[in-house]
């Protein structure tokens, strides 16, 4: 049984120009133990369909999908408050702004704990304990201290790595990874995949990379879904994708990479539109 | 070798840090000693991660702060602005492109009061000919004389990173400066702008400053590469020089961290990966 089962995923925003289609049936399956990158651009729909296993979209939304299992559980049919005991436990995710998903006005070592008061039954002092111990597994230096900083007193990388220790810190089976790097600097991103995909292979979870950047793709996924405007576009395995794409669209983004650039100017996705299918 | 349009020399820029009711007042030095030529018509790309300053030296470059010391030399006019002031010929010579789109553009105003503005404030033209060039340069960055009346929420980032382009070309400086233009926008509008500014380079003859952190963005444009660290040089030299060899322990760094997106280091991840497994 894969962890993750969606079945023609269907997203409707109401907007005042009536509804808008944000994502037109799309199917996800992911297994446990593997790292799944979801690519596109803007507007290609690849927030949308995780925020939708999420819970997170507005009330605008109107998800409606054939299947929709998280280990054989019905998300669709989950009430609020189940919900809420699979999402941050089971299920999490971390976002693009680091310094943005933090309160200001706590300490990162509240915020850690207070993941772990909801969802499990540590007492007080095993609580702290295990806070030092994430702080630690995400290679943040001197936990014992920096338990009582506040966001601000932290680095754009330090804050994604709480971010991160907040999104482990219950074991989750999958860890959604919306764009976690793109405001970050190279040499901050390379840390930072890096221990994305250790604590990936080390605990086994699934993990999904929501990225736009193809360098991101190829430096961590073991399998690809490329979308386009709502649409699957690909899905292949790293290698075959890169070697070889077999859709317009997927071979239009990688020849628009600039290491790629091929004679003085860059070839765009219009140029490839011609070729048809999207 | 002659022809330097941009002459940089032991630049600095200190910024004073207040003191606070336990915390004496000190010194930050953002930019430390400075030095380097830009010939007409070229590239130069400045390389480094934020807090490196890189965005303070562009910000003395276009005037916009004032340098603590060292000379700027534009075009064979020397720009001291804390001790001279800034006066309209100073201001056609240089003229700079944000990286945000969105915020980078007055939400009120629209797209060709945008374009003219320049030409109102520093030039004596009357308003039928500024509108005439305005519409003109819309056409040269590839929109249409229809977006005249828009206002920038109509548009695309894409397409706002057209409009600011063509505002900083409205004056036709000598060096534009680029601080990090494509890094907020998707694979695809990236190659659009990268194709624009080498066309508007040849057409021109416009000097660039390109600050980046994106090396296959700088490998694919510059001519020159600088990389700095904590406000000082560390590595200065044609493309070729810098990518082939580079010297800097630090540059070393920033290209190892860069993702790889070919089938060759796929490959070897994927191998590696296997291996830590079994």
């Amino acid at each position: 049984m894969p962890l993750l089962e969606i079945r023609n995923l269907k997203v409707e925003f109401a907007t005042a120009k009536g509804p808008f289609k944000a994502l037109d049936g799309v199917d996800y399956t992911v297994e446990g133990s593997e790292v799944l990158a979801i690519v596109g651009e803007s507007g290609s729909g690849k927030s949308v369909a995780m925020l939708a296993v999420m819970g997170l979209l507005p009330d605008t939304a109107t998800i409606t999908a054939d299947k929709m299992e998280f280990e054989g559980r019905d998300l669709r049919t989950l009430s609020t408050q189940e919900r809420r005991k699979v999402i941050g436990k089971d299920i999490s995710m971390i976002f693009q702004e680091p310094v943005a998903s933090l309160n200001p006005c706590f300490t990162i070592g509240y915020q850690l704990n207070e993941t772990l008061k909801t969802h499990t039954n540590l007492s007080g002092k095993g609580r702290k304990a295990r806070v030092i111990e994430l702080m630690k597994s995400v290679g943040l230096p001197k936990p014992e201290e920096r338990v009582n900083a506040f966001p601000h007193q932290m680095s754009g990388g330090q804050c994604q790595r709480v971010m991160i220790a907040m999104a482990i810190a219950c074991s989750p089976k999958l860890l959604i990874a919306d764009e976690p790097t793109t405001a970050l600097d190279v040499t901050i991103q390379k840390q930072i995949l890096d221990l994305l995909v250790q604590l990936q292979q080390d605990s086994g979870m699934g993990l999904i990379m929501i990225t736009h950047d193809m360098g991101v793709v190829a430096e961590t996924a073991d399998r690809v879904i490329v979308q386009y405007k709502g649409n699957k576009m690909e899905e292949a395995d790293v290698l075959s994708l890169f070697e070889d794409p077999k859709h317009a669209y997927t071979r239009a983004l990688l020849s628009a990479l600039p290491e790629n650039a091929d004679g003085d100017r860059l070839p765009t996705v219009s140029d490839f539109a011609s070729e048809g299918g999207f | 070798m002659s022809d330097i349009i941009l002459k940089v020399r032991d630049l600095y820029r200190t910024y004073d840090i207040k003191g606070g009711l336990f915390k004496k007042p000190g010194k930050f030095t953002a930019v430390k000693g400075v030095s380097f030529d830009v010939e007409r018509g070229s590239t130069l790309a400045i390389v480094g991660e934020s807090g490196c300053g890189k965005s303070t030296l562009a910000r003395m470059l276009t005037m916009i702060d004032a340098q603590s010391e060292g000379g700027i030399e534009i075009d064979g006019l020397p720009i001291d602005i804390a001790k001279t002031g800034i006066s309209k010929d100073m201001r056609q010579k240089v003229q700079i492109i944000f990286q945000n789109p969105y915020g980078s553009l007055n939400p009120r105003q629209k797209i060709g009061h945008v374009l003219e503005e320049p030409l109102l404030l520093n030039t004596d033209m009357g308003a039928a000919e500024r509108r005439e060039l305005a519409l003109e340069m819309l056409q040269k960055v590839g929109l249409q004389p229809e977006h005249y009346g828009r206002y920038p929420h109509m548009f695309s980032g894409g397409q706002r990173q057209r409009i600011a382009i063509a505002r900083a070309i409205m004056l036709k400086p000598k060096l534009l400066v680029l601080d990090e233009p494509v890094s907020a926008l998707d694979l695809s509008v990236q190659a659009q702008i990268l194709n624009l500014l080498k066309d508007l380079q040849d057409e021109m003859g416009l000097t660039y400053i390109f600050i980046s952190h994106d090396l296959s963005v700088v490998k694919y444009l510059a001519d020159k590469v600088m990389v700095m660290y904590f406000g000082e040089v560390v590595e200065y030299g044609t493309r070729d020089e810098v990518f082939d060899a580079p010297q800097h322990a630090y540059t070393k760094t920033l290209f190892a961290a860069t993702p790889r997106a070919d089938a060759d280091s796929i490959k070897k991840r994927l191998a590696a990966k296997a291996a830590s497994a079994a």
